[in-house]
């Protein structure tokens, strides 16, 4: 039986149980067997996912960024060309058996670069959201239920919305470049520098819609049931403000991999990324600039994969916004 | 309204010191050096010298106390005199770039009005694309226009602009070459000819960052349609007998842009970093240009004046949409 069937299934169900409780009252007495309460039940994150599959969009998108994660983890295995071997002879070749995608200007195999780059453009999209959003949550959750910590934490966060991130964050990179990858080693350090940048530049907006979501949570009533029986402040964040709040976290955390993913390939046009040897698409397109008008599909390529990854997120995320929050659906 | 703006305005004057000084002290705890181009064959105690010059050697709340002092009483002294014919700022020192030792805000004038065209225009550009498409979009929820809409928009806002750019100059610019790929800062229009040759390196520009914005926008300005469409007031107006046109264009149009405008005030100062990116792409020598040169060359006085400049419209423009909003919505009172 498919998911969706058994939902139906239930459903039937739950309103034969309706109209024969009515009945039971008007009519006859109710059954000797009354009904265990209990086998299958909804649980939320099901009904998140039924609903989640409904929005086509999403469903695509989610299928297109499962094939891109299988391409740049899985590609290498299969693509054993190393993405920084220098094949001079074989230089600005363009699609052919030996490279499908061609290659560079110095023959390094573009498939393989295009690979080596996504895997670094994914995992700092991936590892910037992380940081992003447990600093976000955690100032979130922080001036929400305490009210003492509420109008520094958010004075704060106010300062940091006003800061011109961008100027920044080139700032930040090209200050710290050198002592990081000194301290690391090129490929970490910069690493490091990156996401701890993109993370502690972005955190705000998740702070925010916490924030607010725990203003209003502390309201209900089970919260003031949980205390009366003396939860303690830790306990209460993590059994009952923490799953109340996780979903719009999450669609914060979908949209921060795509801002994440578009700023570090920014910072890598700019010139101001990863160092040469080290490919991420942001670089690779920025290698390629100079040579576009010979080879355009240089460039292409790698905007593309840009593009595509942010759109796939962009769009599970609307998605997820649309399955978790019915309200708003459609919008 | 007015103690409101007031308190806000009060407001904004630690914010921007603390911002100032985040950027200071960040530039402060660099490594680079400003002398890391003088040749070796300099002996140490010139070098000394020309750091003494640059005003390097003193400590640095004293530098950065100067710099307020230039940034908040100089430079404002020095205009005033420009447009009064006065003489306060005689004998004072303004802010000086390291790199064309000239003052910062003289090179920041030269390069502005490139800035301000492309970034402006391709703003008004979008929000007038992204206004129509909105009000569509949402008055026929679902229809085709409304799936293609939200699709392009989607695609438009996953799109970064580098990318936009570079296809663009490919494809109108390399292969049909119809615009040029690079900006001309040089280029006067004195006559109807040279206008032309302006308009057409700028749509290129122009088109990039309008659709970027126009993406966003009409998002917002779908979502706050569709709020307004299904409120009652609308079914009242519908049932006086207005025509639709009165009911959509008037009605629910006028209540649907108040957080729109809001969106479009707050939008702006981050379209300036935007342009950023553009400008590189194209060539413009603008403000964003000019920042990426000075950090690469290590010139402080450029990128603190640069960025706080940035902060100055973040914070500015924050507060303008706060006030528009209560101007426009008569039901939100911060008082």
């Amino acid at each position: 039986m498919t998911d969706t069937e058994r939902q139906q299934a239930l459903n039937t169900a739950e309103l034969v149980d309706e109209t024969a409780a009515s009945a039971g009252l008007t009519g006859t007495l109710p059954p000797d067997t009354p009904q265990v309460a209990g086998g299958e039940t909804r649980s939320q994150w099901r009904d998140v996912w039924r609903q989640f599959r409904s929005h086509r969009g999403a469903m695509i998108a989610l299928a297109l960024f499962i094939l891109t994660i299988l391409f740049v983890s899985v590609g290498p295995w299969l693509w054993t060309i190393d993405p920084t071997y220098v094949d001079i002879r074989a230089r600005n070749s363009g699609f052919s058996a030996a490279h499908p995608l061609g290659t560079d200007q110095l023959g390094r195999d573009l498939l393989a670069r295009l690979m080596a780059g996504g895997r670094v453009s994914i995992a700092v999209g991936l590892t910037a959201m992380v940081i992003a959003i447990l600093l976000g949550s955690l100032i979130g959750v922080l001036s929400g239920y305490f009210r003492r910590l509420d109008a520094p934490l958010m004075r704060m966060t106010e300062l940091f919305l006003a800061l011109p991130l961008l100027p920044l964050l080139l700032l930040m990179v090209t200050l710290f470049r050198e002592p990081l990858s000194k301290n690391f080693g090129p490929a970490t350090g910069i690493f490091l520098l990156i996401v701890t940048a993109i993370g502690a530049t972005s955190w705000m907006q998740a702070a925010r819609i916490v924030r607010g979501e725990v203003l209003g949570l502390k309201e209900r009533e089970f919260i003031l049931a949980a205390k009366s029986i003396g939860t303690p402040p830790h306990r209460m964040i993590l059994r009952h403000i923490l799953p109340n709040v996780l979903s719009p976290i999450m669609v914060a955390a979908t949209l921060g991999i795509a801002t994440a993913i578009i700023t570090e390939s920014a910072l890598s046009f700019l010139g101001l990324g990863f160092p040469p040897d080290f490919p991420t698409w942001g670089r690779l397109l920025f290698d390629a600039v100079d040579q576009m008008v010979l080879y355009p599909w240089r460039v292409i390529l790698p905007g593309l994969f840009i593009s595509l990854t942010v759109l796939c997120v962009n769009y599970i995320g609307d998605g997820l916004r649309d399955a978790m929050d019915p309200r708003i659906r459609g919008r | 309204m007015l103690t409101f703006t007031l308190r806000r305005l009060l407001l904004a004057v630690p914010t921007l010191l603390f911002i100032s000084l985040v950027i200071f002290l960040l530039l402060e705890a660099s490594p680079g050096d400003p002398l890391g181009d003088v040749p070796l064959t300099v002996p140490p105690e010139v070098k000394e010298r020309m750091r003494e010059a640059l005003g390097l050697g003193q400590a640095w709340y004293i530098r950065y106390a100067l710099w307020l002092k230039q940034f908040f009483w100089v430079e404002p002294l020095y205009w005033f005199d420009g447009v009064f014919g006065t003489a306060f700022s005689d004998g004072m020192q303004r802010i000086i770039s390291f790199q064309s030792r000239s003052p910062v805000f003289d090179v920041i004038a030269q390069r502005l009005p490139q800035t301000l065209t492309v970034v402006g225009m391709s703003y008004l550009v979008g929000v007038l694309i992204a206004i129509p498409i909105g009000i569509i979009s949402a008055y026929r929820q679902y229809s085709w226009f409304d799936q293609l809409g939200t699709f392009v928009s989607m695609v438009g806002f996953s799109m970064p602009t580098f990318f936009t750019g570079v296809v663009m100059i490919i494809v109108f610019a390399v292969n049909l070459q119809w615009f040029p790929s690079v900006y001309d800062t040089t280029h006067r229009v004195t006559d109807w000819d040279s206008f032309m040759v302006q308009v057409r390196q700028m749509v290129m520009p122009v088109t990039v960052l309008a659709l970027y914005n126009a993406a966003q926008i009409s998002r917002f300005m779908r979502a706050s349609m569709l709020d307004n469409l299904g409120q009652d007031y609308v079914r009242t107006a519908r049932a006086k007998g207005l025509s639709e046109r009165v009911v959509v264009l008037k009605h629910v149009l006028r209540n649907s842009l108040i957080p729109v405008v809001t969106v479009i005030a707050l939008g702006l100062p981050t379209v300036f970093g935007g342009a950023i990116i553009t400008e590189q792409v194209f060539k413009v020598n603008g403000l964003g240009q000019l920042l990426i040169s000075a950090i690469h060359a290590n010139d402080i006085p450029m990128v603190l004046t640069l960025t706080f400049l940035f902060a100055i419209l973040i914070v500015l423009f924050t507060l303008i949409a706060d006030i528009l909003y209560g101007v426009l919505d008569p039901r939100i009172r911060y008082d």
